[in-house]
């Protein structure tokens, strides 16, 4: 089968988001669609999986032109889609998922044993045979989830299947168990549509990629006879002179000391000291410990036992304002659920965590508030129409810019920051590595998670690696490589 | 038309209906728009209008005040019997606004410290204060205030024209404007209802934040009842029931969201107006009670279907 789009636009409001886009996809191909936030890769395949109706253009199967008007539609005509956030329902069993809104059923009553045997038999071709279908869905980690929903698709009689971000909170494991089933699904003769923004995959995985910019098609290209630098130049439609911007750091003397750090249950004896003036990278498997380091140090968690010490004075953390008013800032993971009040202006929430330093008696001084969100706006370059505009109407790379600048209105002493860069395109990145490299010059001492080895590599001074809630080892980030810090977060994990 | 247009005209959507309104009974009943009959219907506002600029507060937050009806009779009830006691409208007044203050502060320690749900700890609160106003009373009215000073807070006028309650609700307004837009607290209230976990990552005490405001919401509860006292001449232990429906209809038909983080303090006072001038306006066409009902379950469900209209 083969799925053409052929000149599809759409519009929102007045804002052209596509304009007459072509794209085509076979069966037996997985095909990567790249393009940087706001290059409009979400909505051309809403449209080619019937969330969203084009504006003009048509799509095409073998030939033979088609109307999709709803999901329903598309999944008749055997295109499905696997949504980034998973469209599961979290309190109902695995099989109920699988069969929601077309139960077999006989005058209404639910013909149980008969969606038991098929979604076993559906899971089976996927290779997730193990899960038991009467478990609650939000009992399965995100991977297992994520299998249950190819199944689904797969029972669709799917002969095309769009994936969007299918890796993005994936462990390396489950990442290879998804490969090796998009690859034997390939091999059946199933097209796939792969959106992802991690560049190392598509060209381990992909037959072919092809590239939005701005709401325009830029181009195909086979991926055997293309490269790194090639699609990115597509993508951001200029050379990227340097992925990672060169950082010449210079260490203060030790801003923060962590000594014995122990909470209940996920994390015990971390033990590390960060320079002022230095990145410490910390690497490990997803569900490691790496995040709670940072939730722990920034009073969301309790810690059970352990010191920490800033500036050579100990701290005493009870929730997240205790540290603050210590000078310490955190990125959090999750801008969407943590970092940001979507519904507020850019400027209210740029200005959320220090708003004390515009007011006086409470009250709020809008002139020397706008005059700071000004200021760092220009700093971090968030390019937004103006600081009234509502934050979710931003892209990921200007929303995550944002809840940087909430935290750079004081420069902080220490900042923690958890996968800074997550979803945030190409350009976005660089401009964020700057800021990073920026602060640490000024002297703070940065704490950054990330699941992006080459990232952590680059950016670091030197690489504390977890393994199950245990400090594995810290490494010198000049002198390390992937390889001896895979081998350092893996070591003698139990196959699962 | 850009989107930052839209938005403020969606925002003044219930001013416009609240226009459209007033031009048609104005020209149905033309007694409707003398200066007494206007007055008389900001007077008779007033009292939903104050409590709902408590309840703005709290649906902000994403939660709800069902307490409140209960809160305005047990606050009236003490201002009376502080009265009948021979103390002062000055001190009765400050234990009523206290008494009313101290019953929200603890639902917000109920739903901030014991994580209940706003709804349903402000029920339980709602049918505990309904019996606590019975039992101080021994359930029959309070009535025959001497003081000349508290028949002044329902009943005087300013300047001779202007009613005393209805200036209180425009004070009232004004501070709560001021207090939403440019304070501290106002933001951390917007911050927090649009998402609690960002806030208090962000630094803010939401906790206090949310004992804040259901104290600010009670406050306001006990004032309304001291209008209706004052306007009254007697304390009802059964006073204020289903006045907590009203005022979040009010909030509501101003544009304030259920779901927390998005609102404003003027939309609610032109709702408590709207629902106001629909009372006077088919009152004075003579329609009957019934009927009237039926009016206002329309229009308040027009305002909101149009208002879901704009959004998507």
């Amino acid at each position: 089968m083969k799925v053409t789009m052929q000149g599809v636009s759409k519009s929102f409001g007045s804002v052209r988001v596509l304009d007459s886009v072509d794209f085509a996809v076979t069966g037996g191909e997985i095909h990567a669609l790249m393009g940087e936030n706001g290059a409009g890769k979400s909505t051309l395949m809403k449209i080619l999986s019937g969330a969203y109706s084009a504006d003009g253009g048509n799509i095409l199967i073998d030939g033979a032109p088609v109307t999709i008007r709803s999901t329903r539609d598309a999944e008749a005509l055997g295109i499905a889609i696997i949504h980034q956030e998973l469209n599961m329902i979290p309190q109902l069993s695995v099989m109920d998922n699988l069969f929601l809104g077309r139960e077999p059923n006989r005058l209404g009553v639910i013909e149980r044993g008969r969606m038991h045997g098929e979604s076993a038999s559906w899971l089976g071709k996927v290779g997730a045979g193990q899960i038991d279908v009467d478990r609650r869905a939000e009992t399965l980690s995100i991977g297992l989830q994520q299998l249950v929903e190819i199944a689904k698709a797969l029972s669709l009689n799917a002969r095309v299947l769009i994936m969007d971000e299918p890796t993005a909170s994936l462990t390396d494991r489950e990442i290879g168990t998804l490969f090796a089933i998009m690859t034997d699904l390939k091999a059946r003769g199933v097209g796939i549509v792969y959106v992802s923004h991690r560049m190392e995959e598509i060209f381990k995985i992909c037959d072919k990629v092809s590239v939005l910019r701005d709401g325009h098609f830029v181009g195909e290209r086979v991926v055997a006879e293309t490269n790194f630098d090639e699609v990115v130049k597509l993508m951001v439609g200029r050379e990227l002179k340097e992925r990672f911007p060169q950082r010449q750091a210079a260490l203060g003397p030790v801003r923060l000391e962590v000594d014995d750090l122990t909470d209940a249950g996920h994390i015990a004896g971390i033990h590390f000291d960060v320079h002022g003036g230095e990145v410490l990278g910390v690497a490990g498997l997803v569900g490691a410990g790496r995040s709670r380091i940072l939730n722990t140090l920034f009073g969301v968690n309790p810690k059970t036992s352990g010191r920490v010490l800033l500036d050579g004075l100990p701290l005493s953390i009870g929730r997240p304002a205790d540290a603050i008013a210590a000078g310490i800032g955190f990125v959090t993971e999750d801008r969407k659920s943590q970092g940001l009040v979507l519904g507020l202006s850019l400027r209210e929430n740029v200005t959320l965590v220090h708003l004390g330093k515009y007011a006086r008696g409470g009250i709020i001084n809008r002139k020397a508030e706008d005059a700071a969100v000004k200021e760092l706006m220009n700093e971090l370059q968030i390019r937004a129409r103006d600081a009234e505009l509502e934050v979710q109407a931003l892209s990921g790379g200007n929303q995550q810019k944002v809840v940087f600048a909430k935290w750079l209105a004081k420069p902080p002493k220490v900042l923690l920051l958890d996968e800074p860069t997550r979803g945030v395109d190409v350009g976005g990145k660089a401009e964020i590595y700057h800021t990073i490299n920026r602060l640490a010059a000024a002297g703070t001492a940065i704490v950054m998670v990330s699941s992006e080895l080459p990232e952590v590599l680059a950016m670091s001074d030197r690489i504390l690696v977890m393994r199950e809630g245990r400090q594995a080892a810290i490494f010198d980030a000049k002198t390390t490589s992937q390889e001896e810090i895979i081998a350092a977060a893996t070591e003698g994990l139990r196959a699962a | 038309m850009t989107a930052q247009q839209k938005a403020t005209l969606q925002r003044l959507g219930p001013l416009l209906a609240l226009v459209a309104v007033c031009s048609g009974l104005a020209f149905l009943s033309p007694s409707f728009l003398s200066v007494g009959n206007s007055f008389d219907v900001m007077r008779q506002v007033s009292i939903n209008a104050v409590i709902a600029f408590g309840m703005t507060l709290s649906i902000l937050l994403g939660g709800i005040d069902l307490s409140v009806g209960s809160i305005l009779a047990v606050s009236s009830v003490l201002a009376a019997m502080t009265m009948k006691a021979g103390h002062g409208a000055v001190l009765a007044g400050g234990a009523a606004l206290l008494a009313g203050a101290a019953m929200g502060a603890l639902n917000g320690v109920v739903i901030a410290k014991g994580k209940v749900a706003p709804f349903i700890a402000t029920l339980g609160m709602m049918t505990l204060l309904r019996g606590v106003g019975l039992v101080l009373s021994h359930g029959s009215p309070i009535s025959g205030f001497p003081s000349d000073l508290f028949a002044l807070l329902g009943g005087g006028y300013v300047a001779r024209l202007i009613p005393v309650p209805v200036v209180l609700m425009l004070a009232m307004f004004a501070v709560f404007w001021f207090v939403l837009t440019r304070t501290v607290f106002g933001r951390h209230v917007y911050a927090t209802g649009g998402n609690a976990e960002a806030a208090k990552l962000s630094g803010v005490n939401i906790d206090r934040v949310q004992v804040l405001v259901y104290t600010v919401s009670g406050a306001m509860a006990a004032l309304a009842g001291l209008i209706l006292t004052s306007r009254l001449d007697s304390a009802q232990p059964t006073a204020g029931v289903g006045y907590e429906l009203d005022a979040i209809t009010a909030v509501v038909l101003g544009g304030t969201s259920l779901a927390g983080g998005r609102g404003w303090i003027f939309g609610t006072l032109v709702g408590a107006l709207l629902i106001g001038v629909l009372n006077n306006g088919l009152n004075l066409m003579g329609v009957s009670a019934f009927y009237q009902q039926v009016v206002k379950g329309s229009v308040i469900l027009l305002a909101v279907l149009l208002d879901r209209g704009h959004k998507n």
